[in-house]
């Protein structure tokens, strides 16, 4: 097999739904520490490339593979986040009623069963790691805080601290910019960079303000399929590029 | 005249729209463009009603709009032709028009002959269910749904996306068609730069929740507003 150093290989995935082409003969590769941007116009089949991934939806044909090993369209969601694979969906879904200490510490891997949860203690290395999130998502001072009192902005911050405790080796981010204040949507590009490196990211957005923060390899998929790939200057230089975005 | 003046507007936390400020006059086509989720929608759902605004008012020829409900503004001549269309997929053809009937007074529940000339199309089809039309003709359907309740005000969603060219083309035919009535606003959000160029009579562009560009047919600079479009 080729490429079998990436972290996630996809290739030639199809999927389609009622005859429509979903995905069509995408290829992506993923390396171990990348920070990647995904755009593209819509029904560009953004979000059905992260359902493959995640297990969701199930490829007609094509290969995904984890760390070269793991056939990803075998498996189901749960089993793709036990591999590692976290995804944050575009709505923040933190639980409000708790604090963001707590929400972090919900989040903390760990053994769910019944007896261990029951009769769970915390110890100094939880609260060590849960510090460190605290302070890669900037909310330290806000811990004791309810979630519900944070800003937009922070409760998505809050989300992606939830899903780094469950120590994933990749995570799939849906448009974290959404709705974030100018000031907000430039830290997210800093705390992406920040996570990055020690895992992998892969990140949908259309705010192009955001993707250009964030500097790396955009990839623009275009009906399903990759129109183009490099810096994002080289792709927005992409005549196909160009036309797409026109709608032509 | 539609007057959108300094709103504001949030889902929850997350502000989608930040003092947007926008007119449309009866007899023009108003263009709003913008990449995916920059707002354009979330701009028409405030102004067809279906979600309020967090501050600003909106006003449809002097009448506040904010706090009405979509069908007391579809009553004040405001129709919506919603983005994927947004049929019914198991009424008819001739049921699906007559969902427009709704706002209208009893003397006036009938289909204008007006949708058959634009559109001949649904006349061949009107016993045929929604669904089992081609997307093109569900667009046209859409379109001569909104136009069934006699808008003033006429808010297209994305017309073109998914559409065969000739379609599209008979589509623009029936925009400028509207437009040169003078009888009706026409409020055209697109992502298709030339439909959008050749038919606007004014245009406003989006970026991150706001306006970022606005200009009339003969100021309007092709290259300026396609560096906000492309990527």
């Amino acid at each position: 097999m080729k490429e079998s150093n990436a972290l996630l290989y996809l290739d030639n995935v199809n999927v389609a739904f009622d005859g429509f082409k979903a995905i069509n003969n995408l290829s992506l590769y993923i390396e171990p520490g990348e920070l990647r941007a995904v755009i593209g116009p819509n029904g560009a089949g953004k979000t059905t490339m992260m359902d493959i991934i995640t297990g969701k939806t199930r490829p007609d044909s094509g290969d995904v593979l984890w760390k070269g090993e793991h056939d990803l369209t075998k498996l189901d969601e749960a089993d793709s986040a036990r591999l590692g694979i976290g995804r944050k969906f575009q709505k923040p879904t933190v639980f409000e009623t708790h604090t963001v200490y707590d929400n972090l510490r919900l989040a903390l891997k760990a053994d769910r069963g019944v007896w261990p949860t029951l009769f769970a203690r915390q110890s100094a290395a939880e609260r060590a790691r849960i510090d460190e999130y605290l302070t890669l998502i900037r909310l330290t001072d806000r811990a004791e805080d309810l979630a519900a009192n944070l800003s937009h902005g922070q409760k998505q911050w809050l989300e992606i601290g939830m899903l780094l405790a469950q120590e994933p080796e990749l995570l799939l981010v849906d448009e974290p910019a959404a709705g974030m204040t100018d000031d907000e949507t430039m830290e997210t590009a800093t705390l992406l960079r920040d996570i990055a490196g020690e895992r992998s990211v892969i990140v949908v957005e259309h705010d192009m303000a955001f993707v250009r923060a964030l500097d790396v390899k955009v990839s623009v998929l275009h009906e399903g399929s990759l129109l183009a790939e490099g810096t994002l200057q080289h792709v927005s230089d992409d005549p196909r590029v160009i036309e797409v975005y026109l709608g032509r | 005249m539609l007057r959108v003046e300094t709103i504001d507007m949030h889902y929850g936390a997350a502000q989608a729209l930040s003092d947007v400020s926008l007119t449309a006059e009866v007899g023009k086509v108003t263009c709003l463009l913008g990449r995916n989720g920059v707002g354009k929608t979330s701009l028409l759902r405030s102004i067809v009603g279906r979600k309020r605004v967090s501050r600003g008012s909106i006003r449809w020829n002097d009448t506040e709009l904010d706090g009405l409900r979509p069908d007391q503004r579809a009553r004040l001549g405001v129709a919506s032709v919603p983005q994927g269309r947004e049929i019914f997929p198991l009424l008819t053809v001739q049921e699906n028009l007559e969902v427009g009937f709704a706002p209208l007074p009893r003397a006036e529940r009938f289909v204008p002959d007006e949708v058959f000339e634009l559109f001949p199309v649904l006349k061949d089809m009107l016993g045929r269910r929604g669904g089992d039309l081609s997307g093109g003709q569900q667009q046209q359907l859409a379109i001569g749904r909104a136009l069934v309740t006699r808008p003033t005000l006429l808010v297209l969603d994305e017309p073109t996306e998914g559409i065969q060219p000739s379609i599209i083309k008979d589509i623009g035919t029936a925009i400028s068609h509207l437009r040169d009535q003078g009888t009706m606003a026409i409020l055209l959000v697109e992502q298709y730069f030339d439909f959008a160029r050749d038919l606007g009579d004014s245009f406003f562009v989006m970026d991150r929740g706001s306006i970022v560009q606005s200009s009339g047919k003969d100021d309007m600079v092709e290259a300026d507003v396609r560096r906000w479009l492309t990527v």
